[in-house]
This record gives C-alpha cells, structure tokens and sequence, in this order.
C-alpha cells in the first residue's frame, strides 16, 4: 500500500503564500484546464484554490503567537466525501492512495463538500465542476522531469522547506520518520477520516541558564587575583585633577 | 449551512406530491376493503396521482437547478451501492413511473380482478400495482432525508428524527392537499383525509418539536483546537487566506441574523402545525375549498421556511476554518 501524502511544519510555516501561487500557476496551467477567477484585480476578488494559507492568533496579548496554517485536502485515508459522490466522479486511487474528482463526470451537485469536514473542496463556478488538490498527480509521475522535481508544485515552492512529500505507509519514507519522531498529528480526528496529510506542532526552542552558569566557577583569572578594576561610578582622575 | 431553493422546493414538492399518493391510494384500499365508498376511477384515482405526479415533477424540474452540470445528471444514478443521493436519484424516476402506470390503469380502465373472496372484497390489478408504488414512496422518503442523515458531522441532521421529519412533514402535506382534492371531487372521502391530515400534522409537531430541542443542546464535537490541533483556549482567526471569500463562505453560512432565525422559526412552526390543523378543521366542517386551500397553502409555505430553517440551522466543521466571514 503506498499513501502519498504532504507534511507541513507549522512550526517553519512563516505565511508566505508561495505554496498557494506556486498551486494556483501550476494546476491553472495544467491538463485539466484553468481555476476560474472572478474579480481578480477587482472590489471582492475571488476563485477557486486548492491550497490556502490561514494565520491564527494563539492566546491573549500580550503572551501571543502567530501560527500560519495552509490548508488543502487532506487525501483521508477513509475520505468520507468519495462514498457520497452519485457519479463516481470522486474517487480514491488504489495505487497512491491520492483522492481525485474526474471532471469529466462531475455534475457539480456538491454533495461531496458537505461530506468533507475539513472545507477542502471548492467548485469552480466557472466550469461548475468540484475541483480540489491533486497532490499534482500530473507532475509527480511526470518522466520528463529530472527526479527531484517530481514533487507538488507547493512543496518545491516553499522558501523555508515547511512541506515534505512522500509516502506516509511506508514507516522508513522521510514523512513517516518526521512524523514519529517530531510528534506529527491529523486534523479532526475524532470523525475517523484517517487524514493522510500531517502537521508538525510548533515546537519552542528554550535555552535554560541558571544564575551559577552566569559566572564561571573554575575561571582561572579568579586564581591570578587580578585585582578588580574600580567601580564604575568612582570618581576618575580627570574628575579630581585640574591640568 | 446556506439554504438553496432549489433543494428546499425539490424536498418540499416532492414531499407533498409522495403524500398525495399515499392519500389516494389509502382511499383505494380502504374503499377495496369497503371502509369507504369507491370513488371514480378517472376524476378521483387516475387525476388525483396524477396531480400527485405532477408535484414529482416539479420537483425534479426544481432539483436542476442545484446541479452545476445538468445536462450530466442521468451519471448520477451509477453509485447507489454507496450513496444516499445516487439513490434518491433513481427512486423518484422510478415512483414516477409507478405513478404514472397507476393513475392510466385508473384513466383507460387497465384494471382485472386478480381474486375475489368469499365476502366479495376483490383485489385488483391497480392495487398491487399502488402497492409497490406505496413501497417506493416510503424508499423515496427514506433516500431524501438520509442524503441529509448520513452525514455523521453535520450533528443537527445526523439522527433517525430527520427520517422520521421528512416523513411526516410530506405526507402530512399531501394528505391536507388530500382533503382539498376530495373536496371538489370525492366529498364523502373529506372526514378520512381531513382527520388523517391533522393526526400526522399533530405527530409531525412532535417529532419536529424534538429535533428542535435536540439541535439547541447539540454539543459540536469539532472545536477550533481540534481543527488545527491546537492546545489553548484562546485561537482566533486572524486571516482565512483569502479576501473576497470562497465557495467555503458562500456554501456554508446562511449570513442571517439569530433574530432573523428565530423569526423563521416560529414563522414555520405556526404556518406548518396549528394554522393548517385549525383551517382543516373548519374546512371539514364548512365543506369549503377556499378554506381548505388555505390550510394547504400555510402549509406549503411553512414547509419551505421549515426546509430553509433545516439548512440554515446546520453548522458545518468547515465553518471553524472560515469564522471572519
Ligand atoms: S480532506 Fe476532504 S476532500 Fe480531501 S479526502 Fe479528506 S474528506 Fe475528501
Ligand atoms: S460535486 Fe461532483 S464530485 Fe462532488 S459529489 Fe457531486 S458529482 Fe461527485
């Protein structure tokens, strides 16, 4: 069994967006055809995105943080939005585990975003098809690509590497080691979709200094005696004599 | 959720259409077993499915416009192994059909005796055929409120009362629009309808008196801490990643105030229970049609805003992602 699947750091995350452009320009341009916008340069701007980038506020000022979230379809391992689906349109990959929409069948009922509890899927008011994340189905397979950019299009894009791509079944892929060993989590787990996308916590890198580490016990100058220096509020030379 | 009206209008008519049918052939089997008169086949039968039918289609007409590709719904039939709503989409044509053959045998008289027994009760053709249309009705219903139903995280709809809702509420149109019917064409057949109709509206009251006080206790077992995996208690939104909102703001939020819920709220529960019991009652009474029409006019109107309210009333996990809508 393989499922692909993405790993993002929220502790690396910095908000950037290049996931969501690098998305957009990809999958607008891909075999399947453009993601509709409306209004793009106008009043209320919108479209259709695989990929969002959200940013939350974590406690109460002043001991805030800001905690960046992209967010895009999970690939659940049971996807509750593939059964509902009256055409078959929707539909999970044997081979990679990836969850697609053929749009060629999709009636554009959306049924289907009901059933997802996560908000991954967006239609395309424009081609009045369902339409979310392919994982870049087109691109990781692609033979004409050198290897290492056989990747989704938001993992290569991020400036601070906060996206890992692999297979999350086999328990020696790079995902699934992070994800053991850096405390990976899914969203929502207590509807059983099994999400194969992952998140890093924020993970806060402390420095303990105790008051005796502030003063080096063992420092040889202590040994020497050197005199220490007059306080620096004494009165200096040039304070008592008048050239 | 957002309210779309061509699902409130396709649930809502084909609910009163399922519940004429139910009417008219209660009328046929009560009267085969001689509880009540036998009525004519054509004016009352064969017009009253097909005024039944009628509503099916519109229905249907109605269910068009939810769909972004239409001219693709026939694929929606293919996966009725697992889902509600591919189920749904093969039992109306079907009760259509059923309901169609019915209401001709009724119009050109397509009707044998299959057996008469020693008392002279005879079972005919139109009968059995009425049954297993009987059967679709109640698969019909059951398909419509499970597309709801099934959804396990839409807590306000995941629970047997919105079968039981969806049930009720359209037979119980049906039969008022029943009374109404029998009126101008079966008058001796009005006392059955007319107390059918304010049983099941009264039993409706009940059941959906009781999903409402169950939806206002409703605990949401999604939270914002378990959507981004998050330990505090304090998270707020701070931006959803988007400016002029998505299909994620548009599909899921009713944008309405709570007062303005209420408003619906109260509106349907008085235009769908006692406002139609009291009009039947003394359109019974009065024998007069205009009276009865009203009752099934407030009904109707009710059901819609009781339809709107349904959906509004569901609060999708999704929504925690997108809450500076
Ligand atoms: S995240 Fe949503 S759309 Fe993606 S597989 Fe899971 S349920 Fe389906
Ligand atoms: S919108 Fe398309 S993919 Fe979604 S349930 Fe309907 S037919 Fe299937």
């Amino acid at each position: 069994m393989t499922q692909l699947a993405l790993v993002i750091d929220l502790n690396v995350c910095v908000g950037c967006h290049a996931c969501v452009t690098s998305c957009k320009e990809w999958n607008t341009s891909g075999p399947a055809g453009y993601m509709t916008d409306e209004n793009p340069y106008g009043k209320d701007p919108t479209g259709t995105f695989f990929n969002r980038v959200q940013t939350y506020e974590i406690g109460e000022f002043p001991h805030t943080e800001t905690v960046h979230f992209p967010k895009s379809c999970l690939h659940c391992e049971e996807p509750p939005c593939v059964p509902v689906c009256p055409t078959g349109a929707s539909y999970k990959r044997e081979e990679d585990g990836i969850v697609l929409v053929d749009y060629d069948k999709c009636i554009g009922c959306r049924y289907c975003t009901w059933a997802c509890p996560y908000g991954a899927r967006e239609i395309d008011e424009d081609q009045k098809v369902m339409k979310k994340c392919t994982l870049c189905v087109d691109r990781i397979y692609d033979q004409s690509l050198p290897e290492a950019e056989r990747k989704p299009a938001c993992v290569l894009a991020c400036p601070t590497s906060a996206r890992l791509f692999g297979d999350v079944q086999d328990p020696e892929s790079e995902v699934s080691v992070t994800i053991r060993e850096q405390g990976g989590y899914q969203l929502m787990p207590e509807w059983g979709t099994k999400p194969s996308n992952h998140y890093l916590p924020r993970r806060k890198t402390r420095m303990h200094i105790h008051e005796d580490e502030l003063q080096r016990a063992d420092n040889p100058l202590n040994k020497e005696q050197r005199g220490p220096s007059a306080p620096v509020d004494a009165p200096t030379l040039d304070d008592s004599t008048s050239w | 959720m957002h309210p779309a009206f061509s699902v409130i209008f396709l649930t809502t008519l084909i609910g009163a259409g399922q519940g004429l049918f139910l009417a008219i052939f209660t009328g046929q089997s009560y009267s085969a077993v001689r509880l009540v008169a036998t009525q004519d086949s054509t004016s009352f039968y064969g017009l009253g499915a097909l005024l039944a039918l009628l509503f099916l289609v519109a229905g249907l007409f109605a269910s068009f416009f939810h769909l972004g590709r239409p001219e693709r719904a026939w694929r929606a039939a293919s996966m009725w192994r697992t889902s509600w709503l591919s189920r749904e989409v093969i039992m109306l044509p079907a009760l259509m059909g059923l309901i169609f053959i019915y209401s001709m045998m009724h119009f050109f008289g397509w009707d044998t005796v299959l057996f008469t027994s020693k008392e002279g009760t005879t079972l005919q053709l139109s009968l059995v055929v009425g049954t297993v249309a009987v059967i679709a009705t109640f698969l019909l219903f059951i398909c419509t409120a499970m597309i709801y139903a099934s959804i396990k995280f839409l807590q306000e709809w995941a629970c047997a009362l919105t079968v039981v809702n969806y049930l009720l509420l359209g037979t119980a149109s049906g039969f008022t629009l029943a009374t109404l019917f029998a009126n101008s064409t079966a008058p001796d057949l009005v006392p059955l309808y007319g107390s059918w109709a304010i049983i099941i509206t009264a039993a409706a009251f009940v059941t959906r008196g009781a999903s409402l006080i169950r939806n206002a206790r409703i605990k949401s077992k999604s939270t914002i801490q378990t959507a981004i995996g998050i330990r505090h208690t304090h998270i707020q939104q701070k931006s959803m990643g988007m400016q002029g909102g998505s299909m994620n703001t548009r599909d899921f939020f009713h944008h309405k105030t709570a007062a303005f819920m209420q408003v619906i709220k109260w509106t349907f529960l008085v235009l769908v229970f006692p406002l139609p019991i009291i009009l039947l009652w003394i359109g019974m009474e009065s024998n007069s049609s205009g009276i009865l029409l009203g009752a099934f006019i407030s009904q109707y109107l009710g059901l819609i805003a009781e339809r709107w309210f349904f959906f509004a009333q569901a609060n999708h996990p999704q929504n925690l992602y997108y809450q500076t809508t």
